[in-house]
């Protein structure tokens, strides 16, 4: 749901934007504090992948196509923060080499897409997998559930920023958008669901938010494994 | 605990290389969730022709210069994932370059006895 040049007001640009650039701001911040050699090239890694991801295309009802957000995956691999990075870096670079999104309204992306996706869906994961106690069922549960959030909520982000622009009435666009974007979630937590189990089968330690159910009396360890989740 | 990484990043990116290769060139060719919406309720050309970045060099995943769509669209998808990477890289460097004063001891990050065998 890249946002083209002209769809949204540059009142509503211009907001966004400021939103974005403060969010990302303090993500950097975060990630400065955290980040040490050990997860800079696994940033990159986790970027490239999903600018590989959203290239391809999955056909939905209708002769719609969806593709994969990410941001929930790389949320729950290296933490809300860095996950907003990443979103934001792979927008910029589809939007500047690819003409992939308008660079007027690079903002408002991010804005759906980072700070709604990623550190919104990232609230819902989290949120979930508490209620879940953090049992290893919890976390697949609250991965897809997020995943699927994380994109149904960027659609309505993005058709609030179109009513409020004045391209199309709320009551018009938002039935649409979040039921087309409802399919297209289904598979954003699939492909989310997948790729994060494949990693947490080869390389747990690599998936920042799960923490390893273990019985009650190592209770310290346990700490410890939560503390890697940002 | 923390074990090293080299081995697994190169795995990484080779898939994603190879999904951007093999994979992006034969998917959906339909419009996106937006675009289908943009088209259904007829705000689908609003601003177009009005384009605020006109230098994308690989406009719509697509090589200028490659007229076999399939081959353009996958040299496309290489040369972004690629360069996305080393973009990230850089700035994930640049990020997490300490910038604070580290004289007393860090607590969020402490000293990992591993760091020196890498």
């Amino acid at each position: 749901m890249h946002i083209p040049d002209g769809f949204l007001s540059h009142g509503i640009n211009a907001a966004a934007f400021a939103i974005s650039a403060g969010a990302c701001a303090y993500g950097v911040k975060r990630v400065n504090q955290k980040f040490g050699e050990r997860e800079v090239p696994l940033m990159g890694v986790t970027a490239a992948f999903i600018f590989a991801a959203q290239m391809i295309n999955f056909p939905i009802a209708g002769g719609t196509s969806g593709h994969f957000l990410g941001a929930v995956f790389s949320s729950v691999l290296l933490g809300p923060w860095a996950g907003l990075i990443i979103i934001t870096l792979v927008l910029a670079v589809q939007c500047l080499g690819f003409a992939d999104g308008g660079l007027t309204a690079l903002g408002s992306n991010v804005f759906n897409m980072g700070v709604i996706g990623a550190l919104g869906g990232y609230g819902i994961f989290i949120l979930i997998y508490h209620l879940c106690r953090k049992s290893h069922k919890g976390f697949f549960v609250a991965l897809a559930v997020s995943a699927w959030f994380s994109v149904v909520m960027a659609a309505t982000a993005t058709a609030i920023e179109l009513a409020m622009s004045g391209t199309s009435p709320l009551v018009v666009v938002l039935p649409t958008m979040v039921g087309v974007h409802a399919f297209i979630g289904i598979g954003e937590a699939v492909i989310t669901t997948t790729s994060v189990s494949i990693i947490l089968k080869t390389r747990p330690d690599l998936v920042g938010c799960y923490v390893p159910p273990i019985p009650c009396k190592e209770k310290g360890q346990r700490a410890d494994a939560s503390r890697g989740a940002l | 605990m923390k074990k090293r990484l080299d081995g697994l990043i190169w795995i990484g990116l080779g898939i994603s290389l190879l999904m951007a290769l093999f994979l992006s060139p034969y998917t959906s060719s339909f419009p996106d969730g937006l675009e289908k919406v943009a088209e259904m309720k007829g705000f689908k050309d609003k601003g177009k022709g009005w384009t605020f970045w006109r230098h994308a060099p690989l406009r719509d995943y697509a090589i200028p210069w490659i007229r076999n769509e399939k081959v353009s669209k996958a040299v496309s998808g290489l040369i972004g994932t690629l360069a996305i990477f080393l973009i990230v890289f850089g700035v994930g460097k640049w990020m997490s370059k300490p910038r604070t004063k580290r004289t007393q001891p860090d607590r969020i990050n402490p000293p990992d006895p591993d760091r020196r065998l890498k």
